[in-house]
Formats: structure tokens, sequence, C-alpha cells
């Protein structure tokens, strides 16, 4: 039988030049067709590399502030949000850490607030771009899913709030500040429409909204703009798990529970 | 006077059905004494009671027992195995290797996607043949509505039987079960398509669906039950891989990287 797979990995995005004498060792190392670590080492900022690595190419001045911004914006949800309470959990009882961001990530992914959100609100400017009508007759009328799948459903439009009428100011703060940054596109017109786009969902709009208008402004798709949410979430839960860990589990949140039932209290 | 936020209702201590560990006394599992009314329990039967609060009969137990054991696969090439394998090559620990594997069986091209997609599809078309629906009607608006049905084909062996269906028949066989509605629906839907030109046979994931539906799972359920399902198949393959020199377990020299992208280029001085 013919094997139908790849003997190679096929990479439009890295090189590697192998060490004379020593083919597992790679002298030179391109990104994109740059030398990693003999000229762009010490030229780049952190994320003028981390573009590099999705887009392939550098990012322009003001993409790469406008990436900065964001990237500091979601370094840290704090530690009330589910993926750093899940990470301190793990750096209170002493775990890798690895099993933190596992943990950071795992409960930062779904659709309260996490990468899949994220991606969701990606599709929708997706479909809906900038047309305020066609934003404001799918919160009204929100597609139907035509199929179940190994993500429950979302309980709040993609990119709102789920309990509050009103977005948070640091999500406004943010808006402002890429909107500015970004005056073209999607994040500027967020930050007009925010009011109109607040009345016709009945929920606030969230960060992931402003998340997903600056991901696609910086040119990300949504794959791209999930796993990037994913990542950039990341650097809080780590800070967040280390102070547990030092703080130790005594002094971690063990909360109660109100067993409703208890075997031994059903007995007369 | 402004209303109370929903989640103020949420605060304080967590009501919960589910269980709680008194230390040093006894453990409340799903209402029962874990250590008492539970005693004796297999590992199965209190995983699925975990998941559904259902007790199964010791055949069902044994089926789904099976339905785990014939696709623990210890092959190291299998995107999950090859996770956990890869966690024993770099000396990781051996729970983040079975962790990453784990998450890595929730895939698209095999795993739980598509046997959520097939499980998701066995209820609509039930439910719709019941309403009167022809089958040809009923996989004909499938695939003019998701061009394709998870659970038929497979990405390494496409024509082949998938070795694992025969094992499950004579096993329900041996042990007295008979194909409930989903099943029998599952191989229906295999022969619809074969007999409308597609060469799709039934793969592992219609079968792994159909079963635990059968025996009254919901689709939630079922997704809990299969997550564990890969797993045994990862051990040996993370073991292998540790005690091979580190690195040494799918070794590749640079020249396996290859390389079609941009062009050698300077990042000018800002």
């Amino acid at each position: 039988m013919k094997d139908p797979f790849s003997d190679t990995i096929n990479s439009r995005l890295w090189q590697e030049q192998a060490t004379p004498g020593n083919p597992f060792a790679a002298e030179v190392c391109r990104a994109s067709g740059y030398d990693v670590y003999g000229d762009l080492l010490g030229k780049a900022s952190y994320v003028e590399y981390l573009y590099l690595l999705f887009k392939r190419e550098r990012p322009a001045p003001q993409l790469a502030r406008a990436f900065q911004i964001l990237a500091i914006a979601l370094a840290n949800p704090g530690p009330r949000d589910p993926s750093v309470h899940a990470a301190m959990a793990t750096g209170a009882s002493g775990t890798p850490a690895a099993a933190s961001l596992i943990a950071a990530l795992g409960c930062g992914a779904g659709s309260y607030g996490g990468g899949r959100e994220v991606l969701l609100a990606m599709q929708a400017f997706e479909q809906r771009g900038t047309d305020l009508a066609a934003w404001t007759e799918a919160l009204a009328d929100p597609p139907v899913p035509t199929r179940t799948q190994v993500w429950p459903e979302p309980q709040q439009p993609a990119g709102f709030e789920t309990y509050s009428s009103a977005s948070a100011r640091p999500t406004r703060q943010t808006l402002a500040l890429l909107a500015a940054t970004l005056p073209d596109g999607r994040c500027a017109w967020l930050e007009q429409q925010r009011a109109a786009l607040e009345a016709a969902a009945g929920h606030g709009l969230a960060m992931t909204a402003v998340s997903a208008a600056a991901l696609l402004d910086l040119g990300f798709c949504p794959d791209e703009g999930e796993m990037l949410s994913l990542l950039l979430r990341l650097p809080g839960a780590a800070a967040h798990a280390l102070e547990q860990k030092q703080q130790g589990f005594r002094q971690f949140p063990f909360f109660h529970l109100d067993l409703q039932d208890d075997p031994k209290r059903a007995q007369p | 006077m402004t209303t109370p936020h929903v989640l103020s209702a949420y605060e304080g201590a967590l009501k919960t059905s589910m269980g709680q560990c008194f230390p040093g006394e006894r453990t409340v599992f799903r209402g029962h004494d874990l250590h008492a009314g539970l005693k004796g329990l297999d590992w199965m039967e209190l995983y699925v009671f975990g998941i559904t609060g259902m007790r199964f009969t010791p055949a069902q137990v044994e089926l789904l027992h099976a339905l785990w054991t014939c696709t623990s696969y210890p092959d190291a090439r299998l995107w999950n195995n090859r996770v956990a394998a890869l966690a024993g090559s770099a000396r990781s620990t051996a729970t983040l290797a079975i962790a990453a594997g784990i998450a890595a069986s929730e895939a698209t091209i095999f795993g739980w996607q598509p046997v959520m997609n097939v499980a998701d599809f066995l209820l609509r078309a039930r439910a719709e043949r019941e309403a009167g629906a022809a089958l040809p009607e009923v996989v004909a608006r499938e695939l003019a509505r998701h061009k394709h049905i998870g659970g038929y084909g497979r990405p390494v062996a496409t024509l082949q039987v998938d070795e694992r269906i025969p094992f499950l028949q004579d096993l329900m066989a041996r042990l007295g079960l008979p194909a409930g509605p989903c099943l029998e629906l599952a191989f229906a839907v295999e022969a619809e398509l074969l007999a409308t030109g597609r060469a799709l046979r039934m793969n592992y994931a219609p079968v792994l669906a159909a079963i635990p539906l059968d025996l009254g799972l919901s689709l939630r359920q079922l997704h809990l039950f299969v997550t564990p399902c890969l797993m045994a198949g990862m051990p040996p393959c993370h073991l292998e891989a540790a005690e091979r020199p580190p690195g040494a377990t799918f070794a590749m020299r640079c020249e396996r990287i290859a390389y079609s992208g941009a062009a050698p280029r300077e990042w000018p001085e800002s």
C-alpha cells in the first residue's frame, strides 16, 4: 500500500541549516527568511517576532504598537477569572508548572470569556463586517446551530457580557486606545457603534469583542486569533499560580459545599 | 433600587448534588456512600454512574469496557499517542504526557469531534425516521447541510472494514445484547452511502457513539464517556519513549524540514 503521508515537515515558516558534522543541530534558523539568532535577535521586539511567526511578515509599526497594547490588555484577566483561578489551584497545590498553564488553557478556552468566544466573535465580524444593520439583525435573531459539537452552545452572543448590559471600564479603555491606534479598522467602528450594539444585544460589549476586532485589524484569521488569545492570557495565570505556590494552600480559598443529597442527612 | 447581580445568588457555599469528601469519615458520590453503597463497583461502573447517575447490567458494563479496550492502540504514530510519546522523549512527567494525549484526542480527523458529529446526526436521523422520513432522504439532507457525515471514511484505511466493528458485534452476540436503534441506523447509513456510490465505510466513531446512546446516554454524557477511551494506548508509547535516549523518539535531522517560504532577508534596524 502506498504510504499517503509526508516524510518531511513542510513549512513556509521555518528553515534550518545543519551544523557541519551534526545533522541534528541547526547552525542557522530562519523564520520566514530572517536569520533568527544571527540577525533578528536584538533588533525585533517580542511582539514583532510573535507577529512574524503567525503572519510570516514583519508588522508595520502601527500594527506592532496595537499588538503590544492587546498583548498587555489580555496578559492578566485577574485571579477571579476561571483560567487564572484554575492555574492558582494548581500553584497552591504544588503541581508542575506545566499543569498550571494546562489548567489555564483548559479553562480559558471556552465560550464564556475564552478563546472559543474570541473565535466566534471574529467569525461574526467576518460575516457581518461593519454593517450595523447586519449586526442588529443577527443579535435580534441569532442563527440556530444545526448540530451539536464538542463545544457547549454559548449562552450569550459572542463578544458580549453575559451578566451585564454595560461594558466594563477596562474594556472601554482598551477599545479607546486600540481605536486611536487603528483608526480605520473594526476597533474604531466598534467604538463608534458600541452603544448601538449594546442596545441591540441587551448586553455590554466584552473584552472578547475588542480582542476579536483588534485581531482582525491586525490581519489574523479566526483560528490565529483563537490561538493568540489563549497564548496571550498565560502570563497572568503563570504569575498568579507562582504567587499561590509561594503562599501555600492554606492561604488559598477552599470554599464550602452545601451537599443536597447527603444519605446520612436523609436518614430519620 | 438596583437588581441583585445574578452571581450574588451563587456566592458562599456551593450547592451540589454530586458529592463531597468528609476526610477521615466518608465520601458521598451522587447521593451514595462511596465506601459502602457503591462498594464493589469497578472503575467503569463508577465512571458511567458518575456521568449518568444510572446503573447498568453486568453485560452492559462489559460492553462499555470493550468499547474502550478494543480501541486502545499503542501505536506511537497516532497523533494523540505521539504526544504522550514525545513527552516521554522530552523527559516530561507521566501525568503531563497522558493529560496532553487525552487533550489531543478531541481531534477532527479522528477522536471525539467525529464521534460527537455522528452521535448528533444519529439522534436527529432517528427522530426524523420516527417521524416518517425515508433514510435516503435523511442522508441526502445531512450531506447537503453539512457536506459529510462524521464517522464514515477513515484517515488511515479508507476502504477496509474497521476491525473493531466485527469484534464488538461478536461480543454483543455473546452477551445477548441486541443492536439498539442507533446502532442499526449507523449500519443502515453506511449501506445507504455505499449504495449511492460513496466509498465511505463506517469507521469506529458511529459504533462508539451509537452503543452508549442506545444505553440511554445523552450527547454530553457520551462525550464524557469517550474522553478516556484512547488512554490505554498511551502509557506504552510514553514508557518506551522514556526508555530511548532523550529526543530519540521520531528523531529528525534538520533537512527533514522542507522549507518553501520567503528567501533569506535582513531585518532592518528600527
